[in-house]
């Protein structure tokens, strides 16, 4: 790190090393190489682009007046079987993903292999969209919520196994090695050192993957996995844009109810 | 109340604590129900499921259309990061409570709710219907959702930057953006990266699912597929993009450790 | 002739219960002034109202043929890059570099794309690296400031100020989150650096020692009013009780 540079007396200061200035300079490369290659291919239609406002307008047009008396008995059942999914999903993706999440960290599983196989499961459960798991469970248990619930759960997986593992893995090691001490197994070291420690973590990222989830189960009905998206989707097919306008409303509605509760209980319990 | 604790006492869990486990339970049980839940109906599914597994094997990855989807979808992914982050930093600038006065940071908020409270593939099929199929509709859809995350993220960021080091700039006698330069940016440019990497990765994640509705990249091919029970074939897409978002994490760290 | 001449100064944070009553204070052209005083006392309002990091709500505060406090906007900035600061908890901007620390004291000098691009002039570059010598921190300019130790900081805190080449330079308890041998350290330089550059120092201070020691003049405060102005040795017991009141901390 020689910046004192007196070639003619007189100290020169540059902000990064070479290396970091490489490093860097790399990065950025590979980003606008990336983009240029990305606009170049990607087929934007100049007329399709020109239309969009007069779309957008016409579109907006045909949303006004708002369908209200679609609201009963349409859209409120759809509304209330929403929130309801997104809860079954977020309890049973927790089940699912607090073990695995166990699993993957590396303080309270101190086998390699069983870490780099949890690991995996948590990312490839995540990297498959909620919708793909969707299709696979309306395949298997037919259209409806339940293939709905399953679907976002699963997805849930990985989120809430990654984030819990990354909280037990900042867990104190001092208590730890006094349960060691007293010649507790593997086992009761996470029921009475690492799950209590790591119960706050548990809290946030239920709430957070809550929230998440209630907008996750508003798309569903598109492959017929139950929530107001069916719905959503029926009115799209059938044009009936008044009705379209409701329904984003009602989810928009929700959504900001949802995030208002979230952010409240947080306060309250953390 | 007697003065002594018994055991039991004190490892009961408190009458509050029981109601609400209590409530949960019900909860439970009232939400499957409504869910249609039954065992018959998950033994007949694991059947199907299982049939469905046996489908997928062995995973076919020889349809030459695996690869120009995988790309198209790449590609929404970079270009929806891209526009979603220019946009993202004004509107968090905007919606930072203490850079700007309250009206004008409530707009900004205004803006940020309002593009996070639809998943990407609601607005996906809105920009289908504005601007026609194809990879475009996609790229709007997850600008849009961009907007939101990134705007949220960095406003609250904005938001807790320590106000002593703004002081201690202003002293001096800087500008407005001179401020910004030295006392805002260099505070939040490193949660700033890590979350336009992980927005980065949802991208990628999301743009395999905006295809489902017609918005481009491999999700229509997936969708397709599965509409022809292709089962193969599907397993081979699947595979593919879970290898695509694996890499993507991968770079995502590299990214990371580059701007430290 | 003074450097710094501040009028009736006033501040009230909220109405009708005011921090600072009447304050009047000229300050020479040179040497250490030191205001001692309870805390809570308006010391350190005092002190942000002169660049007007926070505003007052009556008085004058001349500084170079100027009102400060009729100030804003452009002309402030300006007035502002006069005035050197230096904080109690040091300031920095713990990311950036010690270097960059120091060269944000050009900030007022500079548009804001050259800071972006931290291309600062070479004379501005050269004496920042001077001023790192003179506090002895010339091998850290690339170090991060958030790695360096509280004497450390507060070392490029008054490059930092001195980089404005200032008319006047302000210390809001300087030396209050620091060991007594670092803060007798920091004080000393900033009395050289300031008899070097012929600035004027106004410095809050909670330890009289120390205030005594390196001022050559003392300020005493007490419920927003100046209750004593003079030599460090006319500041007796008496005085003392008068300024912080009780008199079981005092030593016989």
């Amino acid at each position: 790190m020689s910046l004192v540079a007196t070639t003619e007396g007189a100290r020169r200061w540059v902000r990064f090393t070479p290396a970091e200035r490489m490093a860097r300079f790399a990065v950025y490369l590979a980003g606008v190489a990336a983009i240029v290659w990305s606009a170049r291919t990607i087929e934007i239609i100049p007329e399709f682009l020109l239309d969009a406002p007069e779309q957008v307008a016409d579109m907006g047009s045909r949303m006004w007046p708002i369908d209200w008396r679609h609201f009963w008995p349409e859209v409120w059942p759809a509304l209330i079987e929403t929130p309801h999914i997104a809860a079954m999903a977020t309890l049973l993706g927790l089940a699912m993903g607090i073990p695995i999440g166990f699993l993957a960290a590396r303080n309270a599983t101190p086998v390699p292999w069983l870490n780099h196989l949890a690991r995996f499961i948590l990312v490839a459960t995540r990297s498959i969209p909620t919708l793909i798991w969707a299709l696979f469970f309306v395949a298997m248990f037919g259209p409806g919520p339940l293939a709905g619930a399953l679907a976002i759960a699963f997805h849930s997986v990985g989120f809430i196994g990654k984030m819990f593992s990354e909280g037990v893995e900042e867990a104190a090691r001092g208590p730890i090695e006094a349960l060691t001490a007293t010649g507790a197994t593997p086992m009761q070291k996470i029921v009475m050192g690492y799950w209590p420690m790591a119960l706050p973590t548990f809290w946030s990222v239920a709430l957070f993957r809550w929230d998440i989830n209630v907008r996750e189960s508003a798309v569903l009905g598109l492959v017929g996995a139950g929530g107001i998206g069916v719905a959503l989707n029926s009115a799209i097919d059938l044009i009936q844009w008044d009705r379209v306008a409701l329904i984003l409303l009602t989810i928009f509605v929700v959504v900001v109810v949802i995030e208002w509760l979230v952010t409240r209980i947080r306060e309250r319990v953390i | 109340m007697s003065a002594t604790v018994t055991r039991d006492d004190f490892f009961a869990p408190s009458i509050g604590r029981r109601l609400i486990y209590a409530g949960l339970i019900v909860y439970v049980v009232y939400a499957a129900a409504t869910l249609g839940l039954s065992l018959e109906r998950i033994e007949r599914g694991i059947g199907y499921g299982a049939r469905f597994l046996a489908g997928f094997f062995p995973p076919d990855f020889t349809k030459s259309d695996i690869l120009p989807g995988l790309l198209e979808s790449l590609q929404i992914a970079f270009l929806s990061s891209l526009f979603g982050t220019l946009l993202a930093i004004p509107v968090a600038l905007v919606s930072a409570r203490n850079l700007m006065p309250r009206v004008v940071s409530w707009s900004g908020r205004l803006i940020i709710t309002f593009c996070r409270s639809f998943h990407p593939v609601i607005i996906a099929i809105i920009a289908v219907k504005a601007i026609g199929f194809g990879a475009a509709a996609g790229v709007v859809a997850l600008t849009i959702a961009s907007v939101g995350f990134v705007g949220k993220l960095l406003a609250e960021a904005i938001e807790e930057i320590s106000e002593k080091q703004i002081e201690a700039v202003r002293a001096t006698g800087a500008s407005f953006m001179g401020v910004i330069v030295f006392g805002v940016i260099p505070q939040v440019v490193n949660r700033f990266i890590g979350f336009v990497a992980y927005e980065t990765d949802a991208n990628l994640r999301n743009s395999t699912m905006v295809g489902v509705v017609g918005a481009g990249g491999i999700g229509g091919t997936l969708f397709s597929a599965f509409q022809r029970f292709d089962y193969d074939f599907v397993a081979g897409i699947v595979i593919c993009i879970i290898a695509l978002v694996m890499v993507g994490e991968v770079l995502q760290l590299v990214v990371k450790r580059v701007f430290r | 002739m003074s450097a710094l001449s501040i009028r009736g100064l006033a501040k009230e944070y909220v109405r009708g219960k005011p921090v600072l009553r009447d304050v009047s204070l000229d300050v020479a052209a040179a040497g250490i002034t030191a205001i001692i005083g309870p805390s809570g006392t308006g010391k350190s309002t005092l002190i942000r109202c002169i660049n007007r990091l926070i505003d007052p709500t009556a008085g004058e505060i001349l500084f170079e043929d100027q009102d400060l406090a009729r100030l804003s906007g452009r002309a402030l900035r300006l007035a502002r890059r006069r005035i050197g600061m230096v904080f109690q908890e040091y300031n920095l901007v713990e990311r950036l570099t010690v270097m960059e620390n120091v060269l944000s004291g050009r900030l007022g000098y500079v548009s804001a794309w050259t800071a972006w691009r931290r291309t600062f002039p070479e004379a501005d570059v050269a004496r920042a690296f001077h001023l790192l010598e003179r506090v002895g921190l010339a091998d850290f300019a690339r170090r991060r400031a958030d790695e360096l130790s509280g004497g450390q900081r507060q070392r490029v805190g008054i490059a930092r100020a001195l980089m404005q080449a200032p008319g006047l330079l302000l210390a809001d308890e300087p030396t209050s989150s620091l060991d007594p041998k670092t803060s007798v350290e920091i004080m000393e330089l900033m009395r050289d650096l300031a008899a070097e550059s012929g600035v004027p120092v106004i410095v809050n201070i909670h330890q009289v020692d120390l205030a005594r020691r390196f001022a050559g003049r003392m300020v005493g405060m007490s419920g927003g009013r100046i209750v004593y102005d003079g030599a460090p040795e006319g500041l007796g017991n008496a005085e003392l009780k008068a300024i912080y009141g009780g008199e079981s901390w005092l030593s016989p």
